[in-house]
C-alpha cells in the first residue's frame, strides 16, 4: 500500500473489503455495526459495573456506621427534608422514562421527537440539581455542613423537643441521653457526650454530603452529556438525516438508568429509614 | 509541513507514516499508545529506582547518617508509590497488551481507541499530581495510606498524591474495560476462545481486575482525604472512625492489585516459553482457566494483610485458607511451564533467560507467601523485611522479569531494530544475580526480626544489609544496560524486515509486518490453527483473505 492509499484508507474507513460501512457511523476498527453496537453495550455494563463497585465501598462504609451510631445517625436522618427528596425521587424517575422514550426515538430515527424527550429529561435533571441547592442551602444555614462551622445544636434542639434526647449531667459534665419518650416516660438508650454526638452527626453529614455530592456530580455530567445529544438530535432533524447513530442515545439511556439506580439507594438510606 | 507525512520509498509502517508531535500525542493507534505509555513508565521506573537506591545507601550502614528518618520515610513512600501505581500497574497491560493484544487477537485496534488515548492523559495527569505532591515536601504516610496516621497527622500534599492515583486508577479502569470488551468482540473470524494466546486470558483476567477492583480504592483514598479536609471520622479512632475498615477497603482493592502486575506477566511467560522451546504451551486449558482462578480467588484473601492489627481471629482463619487455595492455580501454572521446556527444543536468547528467571524468582516469592499466609508465622514476620522480601520475589522477580522478556520479545517487532544479544544476556545474569542478591538476605533479616520502614538498625544485621546493598548496585546495573542498549539500537541496532524473526507462533509474528502497519493487518484475517501450532510448521496460525470482488448489482450490492 502506497502512503497516499494509507492516507485515504484512513479517512474513509479501512474498507476494500465490500463491507457496509454506514455513512460514517461505523467506526475503523469496526467490521460490522452488529458488532460495534455490541461492544459498546458491553463496554457500558463494565463502566455501570465499575461504578457499582464505586458506589458500593461507600455504602457498605455507610451502613456499617448506620448500624454502629443508630441512635446518632437517626436524629440526624430527621433534619433531612423527606419531601424535597420525594420530590426529586419522583422528578429523576420520570426523567428515566422521558429518558427511555428519547432511546426509542432514536432507534426509530425520529430526531425531533428524540430531542424533545431528552430535553424533557435534561430540565428533569435540572429541577433535581436546584431543588438539591436549596437542601444543600440550608445545611449550611444550619451549620450542618460538616466544615469549619458544624454544630449540632439544630439536631439536639429537635431531638429534645421530639423526646427523643434529654440534656443531663453526669459527675458535673453535660452529657446526651438518647431514648423515646412514651406516655411522658423517658427511657435511657445510651448516653453520649456532647463531643461524641457532635463527631456522630457530623460523620453521618460527611457521608449524606459526600454520596449525594457524587451523586450529583454524576447528574451534572449527565445533563453535559444530554446537552450534546439534544444538539446533534436538533441537527440531524433540522438536515433530515434518514439515519443517525442511536447507540449514543442508548448509553447515555443506560448511564442515566444508573444514576437515577443509585439515587433510589440513596433515597431510602438517608432519608426514609429511621422514621 | 513536508515532513509531517512518510515520503520515504519503502512500505510505510505505524511509526513513521506520520511523525508530528501531535500525531503522537492525539493517536488513537493502540500501537503508538502503547509506546507512549512505554515512554513514560520508563520515566517512573528510573524515579522510582532512585528512590531505591537512596534507600538502600541508607541501609548500608547501622547507623542512620546519610538520611533523617524523615527524609527517609519520604524516600520510601515515594518509592513505593512511584513503583506500584505509576509503573508496575500499567506496565504490562498498558504497554504490551496495547501494543500486542490486538495483534495477538487479529483486530485492526482496541474497541474504543479514544478510551485508551484518554486513558494515557488520565494516567499522565495523574502522575503528574503525584509528582508535584512529592516535589513539593513529599509525603511519608507509606504507599498503603494507612489511617489514621494519612489522615489525621501526615503533613504535605497528601491529598493532591491521592488524588493523582484517583486519575490513574481511572486510567487502569479504562484500560481494563478495553480490554474486556475487545477480547470479548474484536476477535478475528475463527479466532475462537481456546485458539487465543495465553496473554490473551491472562490480559482477560487482569482487566476483570481492574475494572472490579479499582474503583473500591479510589472512592476510599477519596475518602481519606475528605477526612483530611473535612475532619469527618470515617477512619480515624479519635474522631469516631474505624481505621480497620481502612484496611478492609484498602486490601479489598490492593491484594488483587497484586495480580494486575504478575498475571500479564504470567501470560508473557507463556508466550515466550513456548515461543523458546517451540512446544505448544503444556496444558493450555489449565493455563487459561488457572488464570481466571487467580483472578476471582484473588478477591476473597484480602484479609492475610490484617492477621495482626484487629480482625478477627475467625475471620483470620478463613483468609488463611483461602489465601492457600489461590496458590494453586499459581502452582498450575509453574508446572504447566516447566512441563513445556520439557523436551522442547529449548533457544536461549535473552526473553527467554527472562522467562527461566521468573519462574525461579516467582517459586520463591509465592512460597514464601505460604509461609506468611499461616497466622502463627505471620504474627512473627508481618511487618518484617520478610514481608519486603516476599512482595520483591513476586513483584520485581515476577513482575518486572516479566515485563523484560516481553521488552525484549516484541522490541524488534515494535522498534523494527534487534537488540545487541550478547548485552541482552548479561543484563538478564546481573538482574538474576543482583535481585537474589539485593533480596535473599532481606528473607533472613526479616526472620531474625528486622522491622521493615526503620532507618537504622542494629549493628549486628550489618551483613546481611551490605550484602543486600551491593546487590542492589548490581541489580541497578542490570536494568541500566537495557536502558541503554535497547536505546542504542533505535539506531544503530541490526535492521529486522522479516515479520518473525523468532520463527513464532502467533497472528503477530506471522501475519504482521515488523514494524506493523499502521492498519495492522491489510484485511482481517481468519484464523485456522490454534495458538501454538509449532507441530505443524508448514500450516500458518491464519491468512489474511484476498480483497473481495465487489458486486454491483448482486444480491447483496
Ligand atoms: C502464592 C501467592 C501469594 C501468597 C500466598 C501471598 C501471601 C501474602 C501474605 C500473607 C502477605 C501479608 C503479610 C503481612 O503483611 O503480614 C503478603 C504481603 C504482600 N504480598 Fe503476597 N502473596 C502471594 C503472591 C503475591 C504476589 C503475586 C504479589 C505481587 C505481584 C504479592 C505482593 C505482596 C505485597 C506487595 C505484600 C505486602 C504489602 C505491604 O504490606 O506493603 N504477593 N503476601
Ligand atoms: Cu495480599
Amino acid at each position: 500500500m502506497s502512503v497516499k492509499e494509507l492516507e485515504k484508507s484512513a479517512t474513509l474507513e479501512h474498507a476494500g473489503d465490500g463491507h457496509f460501512h454506514g455513512d460514517g457511523i461505523l467506526g475503523e476498527q469496526f467490521e460490522t455495526l452488529e458488532q460495534q453496537n455490541t461492544s459498546y453495550l458491553i463496554g457500558m455494563w463494565a463502566f455501570i459495573v465499575q461504578e457499582v463497585l464505586f458506589f458500593g465501598a461507600i455504602f457498605t462504609a455507610y451502613a456499617i456506621y448506620r448500624f454502629k451510631y443508630v441512635l446518632e445517625f437517626t436524629l440526624a436522618h430527621h433534619e433531612l427534608s423527606v419531601p424535597i427528596g420525594t420530590l426529586n425521587t419522583f422528578v429523576l424517575l420520570f426523567s428515566s422514562y422521558t429518558m427511555a422514550r428519547a432511546v426509542r426515538a432514536a432507534m426509530q430515527n425520529r430526531h425531533k421527537k428524540q430531542a424533545f424527550y431528552l430535553l424533557l429529561t435534561f430540565l428533569f435533571a435540572g429541577v433535581f440539581m436546584v431543588n438539591k441547592y436549596f437542601e444543600y442551602g440550608a445545611k449550611f444555614e444550619h451549620h450542618l455542613f460538616p466544615g469549619g462551622d458544624y454544630d449540632a445544636h439544630t439536631i439536639v434542639e429537635h431531638a429534645e423537643k421530639k423526646g427523643e434526647l434529654r440534656v443531663a449531667e453526669e459527675n458535673g459534665k453535660e452529657v446526651y441521653e438518647l431514648g423515646k419518650t412514651r406516655d411522658g416516660q423517658f427511657t435511657v438508650f445510651k448516653k453520649v457526650t456532647p463531643e461524641e454526638f457532635e463527631q456522630r452527626t457530623r460523620l453521618f453529614f460527611g457521608f449524606y454530603f459526600v454520596m449525594t455530592g457524587l451523586h450529583g456530580l454524576h447528574v451534572l455530567v449527565g445533563m453535559i452529556i444530554i446537552a450534546i445529544l439534544i444538539g446533534r438530535a436538533w441537527i440531524d432533524h433540522m438536515k433530515n438525516k434518514p439515519v443517525a447513530d442511536y447507540m449514543p442515545v442508548e448509553m447515555t439511556g443506560l448511564y442515566w438508568h444508573l444514576v437515577d439506580i443509585v439515587w433510589i439507594f440513596l433515597f431510602p438510606l438517608l432519608y426514609l429509614i429511621g422514621r | 509541513m513536508a515532513t509531517a507525512t512518510y515520503t520515504g520509498t519503502d512500505k510505510p509502517n505505524y511509526l513513521n507514516w506520520k511523525t508530528t508531535v501531535a500525531s503522537w500525542l492525539l493517536t488513537y493507534d493502540h500501537k503508538r499508545i502503547g509506546i507512549l505509555y512505554l515512554v513514560t513508565i520508563s520515566i517512573f521506573f528510573a524515579l522510582g529506582g532512585l528512590a531505591a537506591a537512596m534507600i538502600r545507601m541508607e541501609l548500608a550502614t547501622p547507623k542512620g547518617d546519610l538520611l533523617t528518618s524523615d527524609v527517609y520515610n519520604k524516600m520510601f513512600t515515594a518509592h513505593g508509590v512511584i513503583m506500584i501505581f505509576l509503573f508496575l500497574i500499567p506496565s504490562i497491560p498498558a504497554v504490551f497488551g496495547n501494543f500486542a493484544l490486538p495483534l495477538m487477537i487479529g483486530a485492526r485496534d482496541v474497541a474504543f481507541p479514544r478510551l485508551n488515548l484518554l486513558s494515557w492523559y488520565f494516567f499522565t495527569a495523574g502522575a503528574l499530581c503525584v509528582l508535584v505532591a512529592l516535589f513539593r515536601g513529599g509525603i511519608d504516610t507509606g504507599w498503603t495510606f494507612y489511617t489514621p496516621y494519612s489522615s489525621s497527622f501526615a503533613k504535605g500534599e497528601v491529598s493532591l498524591a491521592i488524588v493523582g492515583i484517583f486519575l490513574a486508577g481511572f486510567a487502569s479502569i479504562f484500560t481494563g474495560i478495553n480490554f474486556l470488551v475487545t477480547i470479548h468482540k474484536m476477535r478475528a473470524p475463527g479466532m475462537t476462545w481456546f485458539r487465543l494466546p495465553l496473554f490473551v486470558w491472562a490480559m482477560y483476567a487482569t482487566s476483570l481486575i481492574q475494572v472490579l477492583g479499582t474503583p473500591v480504592v479510589a472512592i476510599t483514598l477519596l475518602l481519606v482525604a475528605v477526612e483530611r479536609s473535612f475532619r469527618i471520622g470515617i477512619f480515624d479512632p479519635n474522631l469516631g472512625g474505624d481505621p480497620i475498615l481502612y484496611q478492609h477497603l484498602f486490601w479489598f482493592y490492593s491484594h488483587p492489585a497484586v495480580y494486575i502486575m504478575i498475571l500479564p506477566a504470567m501470560g508473557v511467560i507463556s508466550e515466550v516459553i513456548s515461543a523458546f522451546s517451540k512446544r505448544r504451551v503444556f496444558g493450555y486449558h489449565f493455563v487459561a482457566f488457572s488464570s481466571l482462578a487467580i483472578a476471582i480467588i484473588g478477591f476473597l484473601v484480602w484479609g492475610h494483610h490484617m492477621f495482626s492489627t484487629g480482625q478477627s481471629m475467625y475471620a483470620g482463619i478463613v483468609f488463611s485458607f483461602l489465601t492457600w487455595i489461590v496458590a494453586i492455580p499459581s502452582a498450575i501454572k509453574t508446572f504447566n511451564w516447566m512441563a513445556t521446556i520439557w523436551k522442547g527444543r529449548v533457544h536461549w536468547e535473552t526473553p527467554m533467560l527472562y522467562a527461566l528467571g521468573f519462574m525461579g524468582l516467582f517459586v520463591i516469592g509465592g512460597l514464601t507467601g505460604l509461609h506468611l499466609a499461616a497466622m502463627a508465622t505471620n504474627v512473627h514476620l508481618t511487618d518484617t523485611y520478610f514481608i519486603v522480601a516476599h512482595f520483591h520475589y513476586v513483584m520485581v522477580g515476577g513482575g518486572i522479569m516479566g515485563y523484560l522478556a516481553a521488552l525484549h520479545f516484541w522490541w524488534p517487532k515494535m522498534t523494527g531494530r534487534m537488540y545487541p544479544e550478547g548485552w541482552g544476556k548479561l543484563a538478564a545474569l546481573l538482574v538474576f544475580v543482583g535481585f537474589n542478591l539485593t533480596f535473599f538476605p532481606q528473607f533472613i533479616l526479616g526472620y531474625m526480626g528486622m522491622p521493615r520502614r526503620y532507618h537504622s538498625y542494629p549493628e549486628e544485621w550489618a551483613v546481611l544489609n551490605v550484602l543486600s546493598t551491593a546487590g542492589s548496585s548490581v541489580l541497578g546495573l542490570g536494568y541500566l544496560l537495557p536502558l541503554i542498549y535497547l536505546t542504542w539500537s533505535l539506531k544503530y541496532g541490526k535492521v529486522v524486515t522479516e515479520r518473525n524473526p523468532w520463527g513464532a507462533r502467533g497472528l503477530e509474528w506471522e501475519l504482521v509486518d515488523t514494524p506493523p502497519d499502521p492498519h495492522n493487518f491489510e484485511r482481517t484475517p481468519i484464523v485456522t490453527r490454534p495458538a501454538y501450532d509449532y507441530n505443524h510448521p508448514e500450516e500458518p496460525t491464519g491468512f489474511v483473505p484476498k480483497p473481495r470482488p465487489v458486486v454491483v448489482g448482486g444480491k447483496d450490492g
